[in-house]
């Protein structure tokens, strides 16, 4: 039997932030601050949603991949993608949610997901380029993710983790085939790196003087490093990579600075992260629509189900009486 | 494609040719599969379906790589890769059953045709499991498992849609009017089919009808499902004569790869 509540909500914060601040987990049963809930529900949500509507951009591509072994390759990791927003939300679902009114508020435009899939992949490249560039990103983002205070979060994104630095590796090395080919081949590596660098770096979220809800969610133990750091890790590590590859990184600001041992970088075009978060970006309404699309010609399927289940319980209460 | 050499090295037209066929029919209906990438009616049928597509691309590139190496070298001395093969043939060289480049319709007809081809392919793998053919008994030992899962797959939706409500009743049922017909092209025999039986490398038609109609007519039984009455039995593809739609489905898969000829990938 539970033991009769007599701890005041003060003492309940209290001895919640102390989990936080000595880096203990929190579980879905343990008491938490209604703030810290919706913030994670939020967040874990947005990140479903990015995996399934991520799925467009490169799912585009599978049925031209232009090899055996490329197209196998796409097919596993759109596949993937679709497996972590199913581990996705279900860790949201552990903090009382659940999923059909998750995708609800997706498909009624009351949620977000990430705005780099609100751009189109028009050339094999753009698969290259998500590889090695936003799931290089998103790397950066997620792994200090498995440090978070939430334990179904930091589980699942352990897995996710993993697959996706794959997913980064592979991209780099489509990209290097690519750099490394003829002509055209390398043309397409160029114009995709064009068409996708400020993209990613904008998936980092506004600069920290513009970022309101950073400091809560650092408290919390949900967010480790400021949108800046890991913006600032990510180009440390990519432009390096791009050199490598003998491709340039479209920004004439760009330079390593050897008194930070940094790459100072130039403005990113903040108007064009708020017009796409906003919904009019390239892609944003193609998105929506396609999701609401499949969501919608399949509702006849999952009704199917649920009636042939019922008639499946119906029969065996009848075999049982 | 270059005439044919007919010896030489490890040469054997017959076997390329049964590999081929069934290296087409894995690779097209795995290219129909993959279609539904990010269309289906759940998460979960996303993982499921692309799972499948996996398993039929995975076991085409290993019978099309077996079938180049078997072709022997072409005119200009090259051993056609898997690549070759699925990008630069054209549509008179493919020798798929029609049934696998039908269009997928909706998941009704998708789920109708995954019923239809995994009870083909289950007693056929099986079979092919202890071919005289290294190769082919190699790709189908492994296969067979990945054949099974579909089968049961299929058949758990089939069942679902067919017993379900009014509406996916009348959409499984329609969409497996549409591909019954083609389902009897997988059974015929033809000459390389009576040459490779002899040798003990090909699969036996007629048992496997006879294993595909059982599993079939059980399945569609308990769907609640009507076996169209149909006498139409559409024919072609094993000699190269194919469906309208798939003149499209090569244009798409192709495309890409004859953009840049030479270039690797």
């Amino acid at each position: 039997m539970a033991p009769v509540q007599t701890q005041s909500t003060d003492e309940l914060e209290r001895a919640f932030q102390d989990a936080v601040d000595a880096d203990g987990r929190i579980e879905p049963r343990d008491w938490m601050p209604e703030g810290y809930r919706r913030t994670l529900v939020r967040q874990i949500a947005q990140h479903a949603h990015s995996e399934i509507i991520g799925m467009q951009p490169e799912g585009n591509w599978i049925t031209r991949a232009p090899s055996l072994r490329r197209k196998c390759i796409l097919v596993a990791k759109v596949q993937d993608e679709a497996g972590h927003g199913l581990y996705l939300y279900s860790a949201a679902e552990t903090l009382g949610v659940d999923r059909e009114e998750l995708l609800d508020l997706l498909h009624t435009g009351r949620q977000k997901y990430s705005t780099i899939f609100n751009y189109p992949t028009t050339s094999w490249a753009d698969v290259a380029a998500i590889g090695w560039l936003v799931d290089g990103a998103a790397i950066m983002n997620q792994v200090p993710l498995t440090r978070c205070s939430y334990g179904p979060y930091a589980r699942a994104m352990v897995r996710v983790c993993k697959e996706e630095s794959f997913h980064q590796r592979q991209g780099f090395e489509a990209m290097s085939v690519l750099a490394q080919g003829t002509p055209a081949q390398r043309r397409m590596a160029q114009d995709a790196l064009d068409r996708w660098w400020w993209p990613s770096l904008m998936m980092f979220g506004p600069s920290d003087t513009d970022s309101p809800n950073s400091a809560r969610s650092m408290a919390w133990g949900i967010k480790r490093f400021s949108n800046d750091e890991l913006r600032q890790r990510f180009v440390d590590a990519t432009v390096p990579q791009a050199e490598h590859l003998g491709l340039t990184v479209p920004d004439p600001d760009l330079r390593f600075d050897e008194a930070t041992g940094h790459y100072a970088f130039g403005e990113i075009d903040w108007t064009e992260f708020a017009t796409v978060m906003r919904g009019d970006g390239p892609c944003n309404r193609e998105r929506l629509a396609h999701r609401v699309g499949a969501h919608e010609d399949g509702a006849w399927v999952r009704e199917a189900a649920a009636a042939y289940a019922a008639k499946q319980a119906g029969r065996g209460a009848r075999e049982a009486a | 494609m270059t005439p044919l050499p007919t010896s030489g090295l490890g040469v054997d037209l017959d076997v390329a040719a049964y590999a081929l066929r069934l290296g087409d029919d894995a690779l097209v209906l795995g290219q129909r599969l993959a279609e539904w990438a990010a269309r289906s009616p759940q998460i979960e049928e996303d993982v499921a379906l692309l799972n499948l597509a996996l398993d039929q691309l995975g076991a085409a590139r290993s019978l099309l790589t077996h079938a180049g190496r078997l072709l022997g070298p072409d005119a200009d001395g090259h051993v056609r890769t898997e690549d070759d093969l699925a990008f630069l043939r054209d549509e008179p060289d493919w020798t798929n059953a029609l049934l696998v480049e039908l269009d997928g319709g909706d998941f009704g007809r998708t789920m109708a045709r995954q019923l239809l081809v995994s009870a083909y392919q289950v007693p056929l793998y099986a079979a092919l499991g202890s071919s005289a053919d290294e190769g082919i008994a190699g790709v189908a030992g492994k296969a067979v498992k990945e054949v099974a899962y579909s089968l049961d797959h299929a058949r758990s939706w089939v069942v679902r849609l067919g017993d379900g409500t009014d509406e996916s009743h009348r959409r499984v049922q329609t969409g497996l009017d549409e591909v019954w017909p083609y389902a009897f092209e997988l059974f015929e025999r033809d000459p390389l089919v009576d040459r490779l039986l002899e040798r003990g490398v090909a699969a036996d038609p007629a048992a496997i009808e006879q294993q595909w109609q059982a599993t079939v007519q059980e399945v569609l039984a308990e769907a609640t499902l009507t076996v169209p009455e149909t006498t139409w039995r559409p024919t072609g593809g094993r000699r190269g004569a194919h469906t309208t739609g798939f003149g499209y489905l090569l244009a798409e898969l192709q495309h890409l790869h004859r953009s840049h000829p030479g270039a690797r990938w």
